[in-house]
């Protein structure tokens, strides 16, 4: 293939279709139909929906980093805590006085006898500054923490046992109420967003439309990088890294490259998740929410992007339902179903949709699949 | 031994190298001394001209690789010791020699995998080949196969020469790389030159062992290389597939420098002039097919007969 195309005719159609039914139609149906209308879409239902969304960017950053380029990060849940937390910044600071205390001070300020915010709470009551810190703040910490990573050449398990500590070892640290950043309650409460009430359904409706402008925005983004060069270098990478460097590659730039622009979408993912969840706490960063994010990844299909994003969507809505029915299994389930897709469907649902639906062709692409996974 | 013969005797196989050979050291020292003067001129060039040749390889003085003393050790271990061994440009050399005998870590020293413990290697008259890293020296133009035929296996024929294809290889530059139609073309041809047009939109991972092996020289061929490493291009090939392989370095030489690293000693006979042997991490002879079948060393530890 020499030019490959961004996406099929057909693909255009089904991603066209999907976008109009999230960005435009179930708002609509949650803000301008009546309640008892058949077609009305509950506000429960767009706040869970809006959440996924979210996750479905985060295992789309996943599927970058982990499915094109082979480096499992287990500490994507890191970046995606930090985005929340910039924008939670922003939030505490548009409460105003309409806090327990009626302080200019969020709560856990005035709890820990603090008169003025920190040096670094400086300039959040800005929106745009709140946003650029949603870029910056992961993508900084990735940039640096990936080049010395990178440039050291740590790959495979040591580079994810790493990436859990890092997300530990901040975990920890934000645990901690004299870091500023609220303790083990993180940041709740909102109030308004931009000015409008965080409560309103037709805020809520608005802010789950801007979630799925975003997950289109980023699975289209995420396309065209797998489909340039710069993805086919990524493969490459993934199956025969020495090969790379002796074809004149520096790896290091390319790994950095995704690395980086898969955090900031973390960061991003996670601005979107805590207006529209209205918490975010330290329990973002525990280890297990970062495996969770590989098993999203896994169960839907390595290296296909539609696959990340329909796994994420699956598990989460397994767990919402899980969690509600038998609420003490979910754990269990979700380890069973990761070994399942593990020695059953190595290449997740995808997979098995795409051998289905031609046999023939599948068969030689998962014999290929199976070399480059040892 | 007479320092007479044509083949060349190096100190490291011969155990008393102090009281014997005084000859060979003094033409020895006055080579490296002449060495040194060049070098110390090379470096003494402003920085300007430096800065235009980078690029290209300096083969002015007809060598295109020199190894001088490269000595290798892993943990006491010395697999390469004191090798010394010169490529004049466009030759084609076979480089053979018993197991552990130090072909894998030669290259590795000359590709930038391994740094020698001591010892210089330079590519051309300029470029330090231990001063720099992989990629930068592939982009010095040497180019390696490896022994196992390393080809990314889950992109197509075609995009495996695309990916190796000498260009701007960093990475902002291949966010929005096209090919142009004169790229386009040179694939083509390089696809057919290794016959493997027919297979162009395969993934390599499913074409067969030779095939994989031609991919991987066609791989090379696309990086425009000055010299070319092959590592056993022929293991597990066919009598056929052999044959069309000689013939295919065969036409390389001349425009390319190749080392070809082979067990073979049928297929090294069909393609070599020049021939290394390696014994124990240095050059035991170095000369032509004939001389070096009946030199008696290299029949005590080579071909033990």
């Amino acid at each position: 293939m020499i030019t490959q195309r961004l996406l099929t005719t057909r693909a255009w159609g089904v991603v066209i279709a999907v976008a109009l039914l999230l960005i435009v139609l179930l708002p609509a149906a949650n803000v301008f139909l009546p309640v008892d209308h058949s077609l009305h879409i509950s506000t429960y239902a767009i706040a869970l929906l809006g959440k996924i969304m979210c996750y479905m960017i985060v295992a789309l950053a996943m599927d970058l980093i982990w499915g094109y380029t082979g480096i499992l990060s287990l500490g994507h849940g890191l970046f995606f805590a930090l985005g929340g937390y910039a924008m939670g910044m922003h939030l505490m600071r548009m409460i105003g006085r309409e806090g327990q205390y009626q302080s200019d001070l969020p709560d856990f300020m005035v709890f820990l006898d603090w008169k003025e915010y920190p040096w670094y709470w400086s300039f959040t009551e800005h929106f745009w500054y709140a946003a650029l810190l949603v870029v910056l703040v992961p993508g900084a910490l990735a940039f640096v923490f990936g080049f010395f990573a990178f440039r050291s050449r740590i790959k495979g398990v040591y580079f994810s046992i790493i990436t859990q500590a890092l997300t530990f070892a901040a975990m920890l640290l934000f645990f901690r109420n004299d870091m500023g950043f609220g303790g083990n309650n993180g940041f709740t409460d909102f109030k308004r967003v931009l000015g409008y009430r965080i409560a309103e359904p037709a805020t809520r409706a608005t802010l789950f439309a801007i979630t799925a402008m975003v997950l289109l925005g980023a699975f289209l983004l995420c396309r065209y990088l797998v489909t340039s060069k710069f993805g086919r270098v990524l493969t490459a990478i993934r199956d025969a890294e020495s090969r790379v460097m002796f074809s004149g590659y520096n790896p290091l730039w390319y790994k950095l490259g995704v690395w980086t622009f898969s955090a900031v979408l973390c960061g991003i993912a996670g601005a979107l998740y805590v207006p529209q969840v209205g918490i975010i706490n330290p329990s973002e960063m525990s280890p297990a929410n970062s495996i969770e994010i590989a098993i999203w990844t896994a169960v839907g299909g390595r290296g296909t992007l539609i696959g990340a994003i329909v796994g994420a969507g699956l598990v989460n809505g397994l767990k919402s339902w899980f969690t509600v029915a038998f609420p003490e299994y979910w754990l269990y389930a979700l380890g069973a179903l990761f070994i399942v897709v593990t020695l059953y469907l190595p290449n997740g649902i995808v997979g098995l949709v795409r051998k289905r639906a031609r046999p023939a062709a599948a068969t030689p692409a998962a014999a290929a699949a199976q070399g480059g996974n040892a | 031994m007479k320092p007479t013969e044509e083949f060349q005797q190096t100190d490291a196989a011969t155990p008393q190298r102090d009281d014997r050979h005084s000859m060979l050291a003094l033409l020895r020292a006055g080579r490296e001394n002449m060495l040194a003067q060049q070098r110390e001129q090379w470096d003494a060039r402003p920085q300007f001209s430096r800065l235009v040749t980078s690029d290209d390889v300096d083969v002015t003085h007809g060598p295109i690789l020199y190894l001088e003393d490269v000595s290798v050790s892993f943990d006491g271990f010395k697999a390469l010791n004191k090798l010394s061994l010169t490529i004049d440009a466009g030759e084609l050399r076979c480089v053979i020699g018993p197991n552990g005998a130090g072909k894998t870590t030669m290259m590795d020293v000359i590709t930038g995998k391994t740094r020698p413990t001591s010892g210089r290697a330079f590519f051309g008259q300029t470029i330090d080949l231990t001063k720099l890293s992989e990629p930068q020296i592939a982009h010095a133009g040497i180019g390696r196969k490896f022994q196992k035929p390393t080809v990314f296996e889950r992109h197509t024929a075609f995009e495996n020469l695309e990916l190796a294809m000498k260009t701007d290889k960093r990475a902002r530059r291949s966010l929005t790389a096209k090919l142009s139609s004169s790229e386009l073309e040179r694939i083509e041809h390089c696809l057919e030159t290794v016959a493997l047009s027919a297979q162009r939109d395969k993934l390599a991972g499913l074409l067969s062992h030779g095939q994989k092996q031609w991919l991987e020289i066609a791989m090379l061929l696309m990086q425009e290389p000055k010299l070319l490493m092959l590592d056993e291009p022929v293991a597990g090939m066919t009598d056929e597939e052999t044959a069309r392989t000689a013939e295919l370095l065969k036409g390389l030489a001349g425009k390319h420098s190749v080392i070809v690293v082979e067990h073979d000693m049928e297929f090294v006979s069909s393609i070599a002039r020049q021939v290394t042997v390696l014994h124990e991490g240095s050059v035991l002879a170095e000369g032509t097919m004939d001389k070096i079948k009946n030199n008696e060393r290299v029949i005590e530890v080579y071909l033990g007969r």
